[in-house]
């Protein structure tokens, strides 16, 4: 891999010019005849001169200094960085389904609307959900809004004191963010020995005053919440409504469904689940399911059908409002729903099997040389708690950065909080057996390797185009844009 | 066995040997039988390739895709160059990840690194995030960020030019946490001035306007921002960022918090999403800015590399006292973003910029040449407009799409003052021909 270390302001040389547009074909005016003097600016504006070439050789170079899916194994834990299927871009890419304007008349966006009501609908079967939208942009807005339907749901039946979510402390960290932007109070609570909702703490905080509980299950930990009804139950005979995070859903496709476990509401994470590209860091979509008594509540337009219409249905007279622009990122659910069609039933039931026969292989392959604190079946992702030997000093980071020196993007680490060492290990069913045994020959290699010369994990990576960045420095140092 | 599943059923028996268990069943022994779902789900045979394709295609020929677009409200059909998608499908960009192995990411870290510095300059302030969902729920964010910048206030005041989805987004989001969102009306198209100020008191967090608002107009920002500074509150703009190729710099004139919608840098119609919101702001407020940023600094030899920074503002840490609750955000937008800039530089933008506000004042003159249809308002614009007639706004738009012409969006159902009103958006993209073809429509056929 070439070494190129070049902003793009460095690659600027005044002069060049890489667009090309028509001549005006109207008369040109003075901008100041048309605009106020004092609303003009001066200068230009401090944009980068390059030409086109010049363009596509940096932003190539930058791509090469990443580190992407197609090229190698990402078995990051909780994100299911899963193969994203190339028909998908070409659909998503279609000019019939792309270029249209988000407030055409709706006959003129029919096949628009029937995409994004077809996809409600699979989303609503796979989760045992009555209803979906597709509006929330990513999965933490997709919290936001399942969370404003439960505070609805109580403040329609006069309920007002119930303003407790309860969180467990083994949750992602945007479930309290999430609660606590939408105006909720967190009430933590501790897991078990088993890393599962501990029932005894879950009965000492039910009370009037609680709101809901979330929970994704299987937990951050990988690992089926057995006593799900009784949990969901106890929720529920206090009163309180109980939220699904459906960051784990691929575990459990075709298997079973949050909707039958006694959830009232969930979110999807489209990118991880069904497929579309994570695009170093979104657009992703974060769909939301509700059952039938928090339908009233979702936010507007919702898509529906009247006769053999589809329409963008505004008139929700209980609904929370509006929690987006237009209809939410109709082109991630593009690339979904073109997943879900490629799948089928039959397809998104395999899924799940494969990708936690992928992860119990793993996970008892690695349980020799690393800690599994909770060894059991699990589901799609497992934890391991870093090295085994409490001598050793060496840490998970140096483990995760040893392995970029063997080509793979490392694990999840330091998540679950409440595993110290944390190694979180997600493969998806994307993955074969080969690729599996050299990641696990790896991992093992580098077991050894703490044991003999733990100074060479310390001093990893060595491969990689920059070293061990300081992260702190960067914090004290603040450098947020370049400085020329 | 499905395409996408490399394991073939060799492995998969031989990996439950070594796991030593002897079915797939066995594996999700820990789900009680009574929640096991027992059928197939309701969801049809997979589709070949080609079945999709088919589909697909039937699916859009359901859409009216080629109308000649006049309609802007917030979704703009601006020049999008070639390359741009190109650069998107590099896998290294569009499969992978959140940075957070810096050093096998530094392509995605940089790139959001020279995003916030065009960020930044476009908009004259010292900070940008890496983006947000769209422009409503960065106006959100903006909020809140002055909500917390000012103890005890109670309010903030927002201008009916200020798109209405955005306002209807503040709503929501903003009674969740007891803040009163005021709103002020306009006076011939623009903040009314006298409202705004009596409306801004010392419980104001901040002032949020639209320049140039959502009838196209120019609002007088300084102005703005003398008032809300006079109360302490801070002043959050809005802006169209095609603008910024010829309009003076918000952070110049006294914007505390840029907003915007990045759709117009390179991003397609795509009935409304995936768009990119983003957030700038002076460097006194960067620790209370929500979302990912970039940071500069070095590797152990000194090299020069990038980090996601400032992160114990985010949930990871504070996890119960978050002010927002993003995570991953628009990241490859981000990408389009900065790809759309490095390509168009300094004088594309500035071209872009003129032959908007070149076409729209063609545009305006030639439909209200007749005294059929009449400016709302009589305001400077930039590449939006208003105007009224006698007809009705959707009889005009009726005729117009009889012409393939995707007309002007209809004022009157958020704006019922506004009778009749349409608003036409003409960006570069328009020829003298469609325009003129546009006139004529709506002079000789409404």
């Amino acid at each position: 891999m070439k070494n190129y270390n070049k902003l793009v302001f460095e690659v600027s040389k005044e002069g060049k010019k890489a667009y090309s547009l028509p001549k005006c074909d109207v008369p040109e005016l003075d901008a100041a005849s048309v605009i106020p003097a004092g609303y003009l600016s001066s200068e230009e504006p401090k944009l980068p001169e390059l030409s086109e070439v010049d363009v596509i050789r940096h932003f190539t170079n930058l791509s090469q200094k990443n580190f992407g899916l197609d090229g190698g194994f990402y078995p990051l834990g909780s994100c299911t960085m899963k193969y994203n299927p190339k028909i998908n871009e070409d659909m998503c890419r279609i000019p019939g389904l792309v270029n249209v304007h988000p407030y055409q008349p709706e006959e003129t966006v029919q096949g628009s609307l029937e995409v994004m009501y077809n996809l409600a609908q699979s989303l609503a079967e796979i989760s045992g959900m009555d209803e979906v939208t597709l509006q929330p942009a990513a999965g933490a807005h997709g919290e936001y809004a399942g969370l404003l339907s439960i505070k609805e749901y109580h403040k329609k039946r006069g309920d007002l004191k119930r303003t407790k979510i309860i969180v467990p402390d083994s949750a992602h960290g945007t479930n309290p963010a999430s609660a606590y932007v939408a105006g909720l109070e967190i009430v933590e609570i501790e897991s078990n020995s088993q890393g599962g909702v501990d029932i005894e703490n879950l009965k000492s905080v039910l009370n009037d005053e609680v709101a809901g509980f979330m929970l994704t299950n299987p937990s951050t930990l990988g690992l089926f919440e057995v006593n799900i009804t009784e949990i969901t139950k106890l929720i529920h005979e206090a009163g309180g409504l109980c939220y699904y995070d459906g960051a784990n859903l691929n575990a459990i496709m075709g298997k079973t469904r949050p909707g039958d476990m006694g959830f009232d509401v969930m979110h999807f994470n489209l990118h991880k689940t069904f497929s579309t590209p994570h695009g170093g860091g979104g657009p992703g979509a974060g769909p939301i399911g509700v059952k039938a008594h928090l339908a009233e509540f979702l936010p507007v337009p919702v898509v529906a059908k009247k006769d053999d219409k589809f329409v963008l249905d505004y008139d929700r007279p209980n609904s929370m409002g509006k929690i987006k622009n237009f209809y939410g990122n109709y082109g991630v659910c593009l690339r979904a729903y073109a997943y879900v069609k490629s799948m089928g039933a039959s397809g998104l039931k395999e899924v799940s099997e494969a990708a936690v026969l992928n992860a119990n292989y793993m996970m008892h392959k690695l349980k020799g040389e690393y800690k599994l604190p909770y060894d059991q079946v699990c589901k799609h992702e497992f934890v391991l708690d870093g090295l085994r030997g409490s001598e050793l000093e060496v840490t998970t980071l140096d483990v995760a950065k040893r392995l970029l020196d063997y080509g793979y993007h490392p694990p999840t680490v330091y998540f679950p909080l409440i595993v110290h060492q944390a190694i979180m290990i997600e493969p998806t069913e994307t993955e074969g057996r080969e690729t599996l045994d050299e990641f696990i020959d790896a991992l093992l290699k580098i077991a050894e390797e703490a044991k003999k010369d733990p100074q060479i994990l310390k001093n990893a990576p060595q491969t990689t185009l920059v070293k061990r960045l300081d992260e702190v420095k960067a914090a004290k140092d603040l450098i947020l844009k370049y400085q020329g | 066995m499905h395409k996408y599943i490399p394991n073939t059923e060799a492995d998969k028996k031989s990996m439950l040997e070594s796991i030593g268990v002897s079915s797939i069943e066995d594996l999700f022994s820990d789900i009680p039988a009574e929640l096991k779902l027992g059928r197939e789900l309701n969801l049809g045979e997979p589709m070949s390739e080609l079945e999709l394709v088919k589909h697909m295609n039937e699916l859009a020929d359901k859409n009216k895709s080629d109308f000649v677009c006049f309609r802007g409200a917030g979704a703009y059909d601006h020049y999008i160059p070639s390359l741009i998608n190109h650069m998107l499908l590099r896998q290294e960009f569009f499969t992978a990840y959140t940075p957070y192995q810096p050093e096998i990411s530094q392509g995605t870290l940089q790139m959001i690194f020279e995003f916030q510095t065009m960020l930044c300059d476009l908009t004259g302030m010292d900070v940008a995030n890496a983006s947000m969902y769209d422009v409503g729920t960065a106006t959100v964010e903006a909020a809140v960020m002055a909500v917390q910048n000012k103890k005890k206030c109670k309010n903030v005041v927002v201008s009916k030019a200020v798109a209405p989805e955005t306002r209807l987004i503040l709503h929501t989001y903003l009674k969740q946490n007891d803040i009163e969102v005021i709103e002020v009306d306009t006076a011939d198209g623009v903040t009314d001035m006298d409202k705004l100020t009596a409306a801004v008191g010392d419980e104001t967090a901040g002032v949020i306007v639209q320049n140039p608002n959502f009838f196209g107009v120019f609002e007088d920002v300084e102005a703005i921002a003398g008032v809300a500074h006079d109360k302490k509150a801070l002043l959050i703009d809005v802006v169209d960022p095609i603008s910024l190729g010829i309009v003076k710099r918000p952070g110049d004139i006294g914007a505390d918090i840029v907003v915007g919608d990045a759709q117009c840098f390179g991003s397609a119609l795509n009935f409304g999403g995936p768009y990119i919101g983003f957030l700038t702001t002076k460097s006194k407020m960067a620790r209370k800015m929500p979302g990912r940023i970039v940071g500069q600094t070095e590797d152990t030899d000194g090299k020069r590399g990038f980090v996601l920074t400032l992160q114990a503002r985010e949930q990871h840490i504070r996890r119960e006292k978050a002010t927002s609750n993003i995570c991953s955000n628009q990241g490859l937008c981000t990408l389009t973003v900065a790809i759309y800039l490095s390509t168009m530089g300094k004088s594309g933008l500035k071209e872009v910029a003129l032959q908007c506000m070149n076409k729209a004042q063609y545009a305006y003159k030639k439909l209200t040449e007749s005294g059929k249809f009449k400016p709302l308002y009589n305001k400077p614009f930039f590449k939006e407009f208003a105007l009224t007639s006698d007809v009705a706004a959707a009889d005009v738009n009726a005729k117009l799409a009889e012409s393939n012409i995707l007309g002007g969006y209809e004022l009157e159902c958020d704006y019922p003052e506004a009778k009749n009103g349409l608003l036409f958006c003409v960006t570069e993209k328009r020829t003298k021909e469609e325009i003129d073809c546009l006139a004529q429509v709506m002079e000789v056929n409404c």
